[in-house]
């Protein structure tokens, strides 16, 4: 019975404004994940019609002069690797940060040279003294379109025309539900329809093409790399939402359970106190009547 | 009406269109193009500019960004970047952007790496102020 009655409901007090704290930040990440998750929802049939698109275009061209298909033998591998800016939800961050420690781990093992695109303050942090970090976005996943997608890919993209790097990945946490997001790597160059998971592209339409295939392929390279980046960030940003709307609903009931402790404590030491008193009393009348 | 093919226009953003039409005009990268049902199957690219399609004898025009349009006999399928009715083009607007576009290009250098950029954009002002006028 350490704690005094006072101590203990100034830490009760305390415990309850962040039990109000985690409350109000759960509903804004609430909000904020159905907003986020309408946007992805939108954008789906957009993305899955460029795949498509894409699919079917690499599947014919097998010529290789387009230097966004160019296989070179991986030395220098680059990942943009997407995290949030902000913490407080839960693994959201520490996973991809481990799968990217992994994926560096291995690669550097091989003997391979390993660079970061950084999205998000708490991936690129860490990584600081690390990696060699190629490019950071930092501060950006509050408000973002397309063109954000738009200026990654217009970055990663030169150097690698350039020979500067060989092989490009994404590593972005995979929105499967508001409680569950999983890292995920894929290859973004050099690109090919076998990153692309649907498997088999349904339509074995004869198109005419225009202009030509390879011509449209070129076009369609740096739209299918876009879409890939944006997914990623719209996932991402989902993702972030639902890990904190989780995080917080947590830390909510750990606080009722530590509010509930504490209430216990208080009464106790509160009846503790009581008793102690009319022992006193008791006591007290006792010496003086047997005086 | 029976010869009518389906219209799509998806953008990044949303589902814009979804409707059966008579007919559709799109302008290619090759040049412009209308598409009626039973179309062979084409993919084509699709340069900024005017998109317009007839639905009951009425033509409503559009203004599209750059993107592709993939055509079956029964569906015309446009992605684009950016869609506009051209109805919802305030004209002035649409004027002063183009003004201060091409303000900007003016006051630029040839060799700026930026040059190539703007002038595009300003076609592409040029082409959305022409569709725009066009209601």
């Amino acid at each position: 019975m350490g704690a005094s009655l006072k101590d203990i409901k100034r830490q009760s007090i305390a415990v309850d404004k962040t039990r109000q704290i985690t409350r109000a930040m759960n509903m804004v990440a609430a909000s904020k994940l159905k907003a986020a998750q309408s946007k992805m929802e939108n954008f789906r049939p957009y993305a899955d019609k460029i795949m498509d698109v894409f699919d079917s275009l690499a599947g014919r061209v097998t010529s290789t002069t387009n230097p966004l298909l160019a296989v070179r033998e991986p030395r220098r591998i680059r990942v943009i690797m997407m995290t949030s800016d902000r913490g407080l939800c839960g693994g959201f961050n520490a996973n991809i940060i481990k799968e990217v420690e992994k994926f560096t781990k291995e690669k550097t093992a091989e003997g391979k040279e390993v660079s970061l695109i950084a999205v998000g303050k708490k991936g690129r942090d860490p990584f600081r003294k690390k990696v060699k970090i190629a490019g950071e976005h930092i501060d950006q996943l509050s408000r973002f379109d397309i063109s954000l997608a738009a200026g990654i890919a217009g970055e990663a993209v030169p150097p690698f025309v350039a020979e500067e790097y060989d092989e490009l990945y994404l590593c972005y946490n995979e929105f499967r539900s508001v409680a569950s997001q999983k890292p995920r790597m894929i290859r973004l160059l050099p690109a090919s329809s076998v990153g692309s998971d649907e498997g088999e592209p349904e339509s074995t339409v004869d198109y005419i093409y225009e202009p030509s295939e390879e011509e449209l392929l070129a076009h369609i390279i740096p739209l299918y790399l876009r879409v890939l980046i944006y997914r990623g960030l719209l996932e991402t940003s989902a993702g972030e939402h639902g890990a904190r709307m989780v995080a917080m609903d947590n830390a909510r009931s750990s606080c009722e359970d530590m509010l509930q402790s504490l209430t216990r404590q208080f009464n106790r030491a509160r009846q503790a106190a009581i008793t102690a008193e009319l022992m006193d009393i008791v006591g007290g009348t006792e010496a003086l009547s047997a005086g | 009406m029976a010869d009518q093919l389906m219209l799509e226009i998806v953008t990044p953003e949303k589902l814009a269109f979804s409707d059966v039409v008579e007919e559709v005009t799109l302008s290619g990268s090759e040049g412009e193009f209308g598409v009626l049902i039973g179309h062979a199957p084409l993919l084509s690219s699709i340069k900024f500019g005017e998109l317009n399609y007839t639905k009951d004898s009425k033509k409503t025009y559009w203004f599209a960004g750059d993107g592709y349009a993939e055509i079956t006999n029964l569906k015309a399928t446009v992605l684009v970047e950016s869609i506009e009715e051209a109805k919802s083009i305030i004209g002035e607007e649409a004027q002063k952007t183009r003004e201060s576009v091409e303000a900007q290009l003016a006051g630029m250098d040839k060799d700026d790496p930026d040059y190539e950029r703007v002038k595009k954009t300003l076609g592409r002002a040029e082409a959305r102020l022409k569709v725009a006028e066009k209601v």
